[in-house]
């Protein structure tokens, strides 16, 4: 990639190796990054990226590590958003942070000195002269709760600009603005780049990178995948941006080791489905889209692939199969019976299995020791548990044998699963939802942050478990991991399923022109 | 991460290595346990000495009364009983994740209704029977008192340390309501209900004072220990509290067992007014409210939820009130002292959980 040897003259920040891992999952994996003066860089990629990850970092909230951060060429941990802001690094976020009860004027005097006098006069100076030269007008005595998102917005800005930020991050701003809004903050991010400022824009959307950046870097899983410099930035259109950018977001990488071992078992087509879904459907909620008319049947030994952009109701899905989440309507087949008004503990002990994505919001609980969280979903159940008296020698028998069967690397039995890597942990979950009467098994995510030796042997595993003749359903924001494994790939765009590919050799386009809105 | 590199074949090996790491861990734990109360006895005193009262008198004082003495020894393990049916209830409900801070409505509903059923009771049928029957209803009482708690936090999600907390101060109310309009006792001028006569009451154990409750007490807290730790009901309970979601995903039913957490939790509260009541009062008097239900929340606390380290707390929690009521009476200290004592402990404990959480962060560092 173009920028593996930052210059360092000019960089206002720069990331040098960065990594940041959580409990579980690696959230940024060696990033490098150059923030300059005069450029808007666009951070880009889906849900789950890494991109608020690094503006974490950035803005102090978290530290990473491993690797360094520069300000103005010298290594300089930022420890705290005080100092992030002392540095001159200004964060807007997603959601507003400004106290909506209190005046402009007072949440700008915010995070003053506290035994000072608010210098009012002073304030307002400042700020008249910082937005004529952005040509808005911020109106300092109203109230932040009658200001409009994209007025909010603007203070926050100004907020950054009074606080003498050379760097400004803008977190997913576009995302509460009105279309009009949106073109306003352009027009404001290139007045404010001409003064001087670095400006990092946080999005997910093509069509906004290609309008407002200057400078294209794109996040996938945790890892810089791919930039745009400048030069190359102003030589394209805007068409080919978009579709250089969807080549790095979905496009087979050259240095992607597990595209080869590319190998797609065929599937008795004559065989009666174990899964059908007929017509379900989900009431989208506040935070999640609902899902409509989604039908699909998956064959025993088969492995059906969901792919589409995160977020569009793929979870949804997954948690309704689950029984987790009410269905309105709609059938849900497990070998013929209807399974759609069981409860989610009689849809698992009929063989319909959940693999979660999120391993230890609800997959495991994390202060149990791993011998515990592999029975998780049998409590009580015999031998594990005789009339409701705790096996503990059976327990700890089986579980060594699953430890072992699934190679868990753990210190002991014993040891609280939060403490295990997220491979390990996703070896858990495997071995809890693959053993004893599995007959579909619903996998959301599942190398979602795994080292490429966990991530090949989690995906080994669930070919295997489709070998066994067990119906597999793959969700996954990775086209390659689902190329490399499905029989056919179903694609997901809000809420219900645009379309069906067979697994053939234009597989990729086609679920790619799927992914953009385009028939395939 | 760094774990990936150790051998599987070790898992089981490495087991000694780690019950080495738990008797240090035990070790500090008890070590975190004791240091902040020692050092809130000191701070206490310092209190004691700015109000002119010699702190070690006072020590003296309620060791002498609460622990040395015949009389007060005795007078603190009868203490004993009915605290011990409210840490149990609490155990459940903690480990449970949820907060029922209502003990003090189900104890004094509890009581009540032990008080107004045992004596009818005991008129017809053998005492025996009579008291068992007094104990049934108390806890019903006190169960049915939580269900809109209950009901409210499994359905609606409504926060129940708030609706509990509101249903104390009404369940406190109408207690003194039944006391004074439908159990009366018409032979006495003071609002009551009818004594219950001390033959009739729970035996007392060889030729003490002491409330055989207390054993029923020790008998509760060990067997809501034992379910907690050693059954499926117990680990369900225990995975709805240390992660909801993993509840909902591993299929359990969580409305119901929220709703059996809540019935279980009052249910001990009502039997420890009962017991309190058919073992040592005898009748409640109108507006007699002891404040049990709140004064146990910090021994709990303080033995993390586990039921034998709790019978240790709720022990030097009676100490503390037997023994600091003849202090305060002694050295004309206010009698709540005891409670200032016991907060300025839960202070300096979690002052020093967070010194020891920030010490280890700054060693991960």
């Amino acid at each position: 990639m173009s920028n593996t040897t930052p210059s360092p003259v000019g960089d206002i920040v720069a990331l040098e190796g960065v990594t940041k891992r959580f409990p579980g999952i690696v959230a940024n994996d060696s990033i490098d990054l150059s923030i300059r003066p005069g450029e808007v860089h666009v951070l880009l990629g889906e849900n789950g990226a890494g991109k608020s990850t690094l503006i974490g970092m950035l803005s102090g909230l978290q530290q990473p590590d491993e690797g360094r951060i520069l300000v103005d060429g010298k290594p300089t941990p930022i420890t705290s958003p005080r100092q992030a802001l002392a540095l001159g690094i200004g964060t807007v976020f997603q959601h507003m942070m400004l106290v909506p009860t209190l005046t402009v004027a007072e949440n700008l005097l915010l995070g003053g000195p506290w035994w000072q006098r608010p210098r009012t006069e002073e304030l307002e100076a400042r700020v008249a002269e910082i937005s004529k030269s952005l040509g808005i007008v911020v109106k300092l005595n109203a109230r932040v709760s009658e200001l409009s998102l994209g007025e909010q917005q603007q203070v926050e800005i100004v907020r950054a600009m009074v606080r003498n930020s050379r760097l400004l991050i803008l977190d997913e701003s576009t995302s509460m603005l009105t279309p009009q809004g949106i073109e306003e903050l352009g027009a404001l991010m290139r007045r404010l780049v001409e003064q001087g400022l670095a400006i990092v824009f946080i999005t997910h959307k093509l069509k906004e990178a290609a309008a407002f950046g200057d400078r294209i870097s794109v996040l996938k899983l945790g890892r810089k995948v791919g930039e745009i410099p400048p030069e190359r930035f102003r030589a394209l259109g805007e068409q080919e941006i978009i579709s250089e950018i969807v080549e790095l977001m979905f496009g087979k990488q050259k240095d992607d080791p597990e595209a080869a071992e590319r190998s797609v078992a065929s599937v008795h087509t004559e065989a009666a489905p174990l899964l059908q879904v007929v017509d379900l459907e989900v009431a989208p909620t506040d935070n999640a889209p609902g899902l409509s008319s989604i039908s699909f049947d998956i064959r025993p030994g088969e492995i059906l692939g969901i792919a589409g952009i995160d977020g569009n109701g793929q979870k949804q899905l997954a948690e309704a199969l689950a029984g987790q989440r009410t269905a309105t309507s709609g059938s849900v087949r497990l070998e013929g019976t209807a399974i759609e008004k069981l409860s989610v503990g009689e849809r698992s002990r009929r063989g319909l299995r959940y693999l979660t994505d999120d391993r230890l919001g609800e997959g495991t609980v994390g202060t149990f020791p791993v011998s515990i969280n592999f029975f998780l979903k049998q409590v009580g159940a015999a031998p594990f548990w005789r009339n409701g008296v705790e096996q503990r020698a059976e327990i700890d028998r089986r579980a060594g044998e699953l430890v072992r069967e699934y190679d868990v690397r753990t210190p002991s039995l014993k040891t609280p699963v939060a403490r295990l890597s997220g491979g390990n942990i996703q070896k858990v979950l495997l071995a809890r939802e693959l053993a004893d009467g599995a007959k579909v098994v619903i996998f959301n995510k599942p190398t979602y942050g795994l080292d490429l030796a966990n991530t090949l042997a989690s995906r080994q595993r669930i070919r295997d478990a489709a070998q066994r003749g067990l119906a597999v359903l793959l969700i996954s924001t990775d086209l390659e991991e689902l190329l490399s494994m499905c029989n056919r790939i179903a694609v997901m765009a809000n809420g219900s399923l645009v379309g069906t590919v067979d697994n053939a050799d234009d597989a990729r386009t086609r679920v790619g022109r799927l992914m953009i809105g385009l028939a395939a | 991460m760094s774990i990936d590199t150790a051998p599987t074949a070790g898992a089981t090996a490495l087991d000694a290595t780690s019950s080495v790491g738990t008797r240090r861990d035990v070790l500090r734990r008890l070590l975190m346990t004791l240091g902040p109360i020692l050092v809130a006895l000191v701070i206490a005193g310092c209190i004691l000495l700015a109000v002119g009262v010699d702190p070690l008198a006072y020590y003296g004082y309620v060791l002498e009364k609460g622990l040395f003495s015949p009389l007060g020894i005795q007078q603190t393990l009868t203490r004993m009983a009915p605290l011990l049916f409210l840490a149990a209830g609490l155990i459940v409900a903690f480990r449970a994740g949820m907060w029922n801070l209502g003990g003090d409505g189900q104890f004094l509903l509890g009581a009540v209704t032990a008080a107004a059923s045992a004596p009818m009771f005991v008129e017809v049928m053998p005492a025996w029977l009579a008291l068992f029957c007094a104990f049934v209803v108390a806890t019903l009482v006190a169960m049915v008192w939580s269900l809109v708690p209950a009901l409210l936090r499994a359905y609606q999600g409504v926060n129940e340390i708030i609706t509990t907390l509101m249903m104390t101060f009404l369940g406190t109310s109408l207690a003194n309501v039944l006391v004074k309009l439908l159990f009366r006792d018409p032979g006495t001028t003071v609002p009551q209900t009818r004594t219950l006569p001390v033959e009739d009451r729970l035996p007392r154990l060889f030729d003490t004072t002491i409330t055989s409750g207390l054993l029923f007490g020790l008998a509760a807290i060990i067997i809501v220990h034992l379910v907690m730790t050693r059954t499926a009901f117990g680990l369900r309970l225990r995975v709805v509290g240390a992660n909801p979601r993993a509840a909902v995903h591993a299929g359990l039913g969580v409305p119901g067992l929220t709703i059996a957490v809540f019935a279980i939790s009052a249910g001990l509260a009502g039997l420890a007014g009962a017991v309190d009541i058919i073992g040592v009062q005898g009748n409640v008097r109108a507006d007699w409210n002891p404040a049990y239900g709140l004064a146990v929340i910090p021994a709990v606390f303080l033995a993390r939820m586990n039921g034998f380290a709790a019978i240790g707390f709720v022990f030097l929690l009676s100490v503390l009130s037997i023994g600091g009521e003849s202090a305060a009476r002694r050295l004309g200290v206010p009698n709540h002292f005891t409670l200032v004592l016991v907060s300025i402990v839960l202070i300096v404990l979690a002052l020093a959980e967070y010194v020891d959480h920030r010490y280890n962060q700054s060693r991960k560092a």
